[in-house]
């Protein structure tokens, strides 16, 4: 079984026995360990401020590290902020580096950034297609049942992020016919528990969405917006948030609110990354690089 | 002591030219994560313009659909006429923490 890696640019996650576990790029040596999925996350093209300058040169970097991995994964996951303000430019520029990734097919979820221009507009206009417009939808890969969930659509004021009760009903049916021995991964973009309520750092509703999931062997709920990495295990659930490929943000709740954290030059590679999920005996190992 | 005072006038100065520091009633500060002013009240027919200081984008967006923003990047404006008397409230849809309430009354 594979620790957590701190440093690298990535998390790669392993199904083996039945639980998602990360483990680290570059440190799953055998050609065997093809990874079942990578996660990026938060590449928040467009953004131009001093916390990174560059977030297409740092995308360009975790893609470039990507396609030199040994073993390539038939999919990918990216799990929102793709773009900084949501604009036209914004989604072209990251769907053209993007088309450099060879690690299969990308399913994405948007993020808040993503959408401040509302529903059915610029993000729903290129990934809408499959799922009706809706952002959310599931399928599955590898034995391992994959739900997409958009927790960025429905915030009240004052509140955290929400499914909405649409989405769940959808959620509850979609889970419904399922085996309980089949592995179930759960992508959105706000984290699924509550890191930090004053910050938005969470999702109402999710505790009714975890309510419908409880009865899997192994569900592995992955997301990005906070930028670092945060995680936890209650149960057969593996919660596991990935860094952002473009600036890092404060530990939940350090300063003024949620937004870019400046790091000297040398750091902001340590700070940078994805997430690498492998499959062993239906168990799933999570491993996270950075672009140090 | 003449000097002493002068120097103990200073903050005093500084506190009353501090005091009216009151920005213009119609221009809102985004600022730390903050609405400022938070709330307001206008006479109907203004033109409020909110004005983002924040390295971070936010919005100004209407909980009830009538007024919404592009995201706001840093020194980014975003001016709403409001010609109808009533109380509009409304939130950053990136941090939806962030929220504000503009008041408008008849002429």
């Amino acid at each position: 079984m594979k620790c957590l890696a701190f440093g690298g640019a990535g998390t790669l996650f392993t199904l083996s026995g039945g639980i998602l576990m990360p483990s680290a790029l570059g440190q799953t040596a055998s050609a065997s360990d093809v990874p079942l999925f990578l996660q990026i996350s938060d590449t928040h093209i467009g953004f131009n401020k001093d916390a990174n300058p560059d977030v297409a040169g740092t995308l360009k970097e975790t893609i470039a590290k990507v396609n030199a991995m040994a073993a390539k994964p038939l999919l990918t996951i990216h799990t929102g902020d793709i773009t900084h303000l949501s604009k036209a430019a914004e989604f072209d520029l990251a769907s053209q580096l993007l088309m450099d990734l060879r690690a299969g097919e990308l399913h994405t979820v948007p993020g808040e950034h993503d959408v401040t221009d509302g529903p059915g507009t610029e993000y729903f206009a290129r990934f809408g297609k499959a799922s009706d417009n809706r952002g959310y939808y599931s399928f599955d890969h590898r034995g391992v049942h994959f739900v997409a969930l958009v927790n960025v659509m429905h915030f009240q004021p004052g509140g955290l992020g929400a499914f909405g009760a649409e989405q769940l009903a959808w959620l509850k049916q979609d889970l419904a016919g399922l085996s309980a021995s089949m592995p179930v991964v759960v992508f959105a973009h706000m984290p699924m528990w509550t890191i930090n309520e004053s910050w938005g750092w969470g999702t109402g509703d999710a505790p009714e969405a975890l309510s419908y999931l409880r009865r899997f062997g192994s569900v592995t709920v992955l997301n990005g917006h906070i930028h670092q990495i945060v995680q936890k295990v209650e149960g057969n659930v593996t919660f596991h948030t990935a860094r952002s490929t473009a600036y890092p943000q404060p530990q939940p709740g350090a300063g003024d609110g949620p937004g870019p954290l400046k790091v000297p030059p040398d750091q902001l590679p340590h700070m940078l990354g994805l997430t690498s999920i492998m499959v062993k005996r239906h168990h799933l190992f999570l491993s996270d690089s950075t672009l140090a | 002591m003449r000097p002493i005072a002068v120097f103990a006038a200073l903050p005093l100065c500084a506190l009353l030219s501090a005091a009216p520091v009151r920005a213009d009633d119609n221009v809102i500060i985004i600022k730390h994560f903050m609405f400022n002013p938070m709330d307001i009240t206008v006479p109907a027919g203004t033109d409020v313009t909110w004005e983002n200081q924040d390295g971070e984008p936010h919005t100004v967006v209407s909980v009830t659909g009538d007024f919404r923003s592009e995201a706001l990047d840093e020194k980014d404006k975003f001016s709403h006429r409001f010609d109808t008397p009533g109380t509009y409230k409304y939130i950053c849809s990136i941090h939806p923490r962030m929220v504000g309430t503009i008041t408008v009354m008849a002429k």
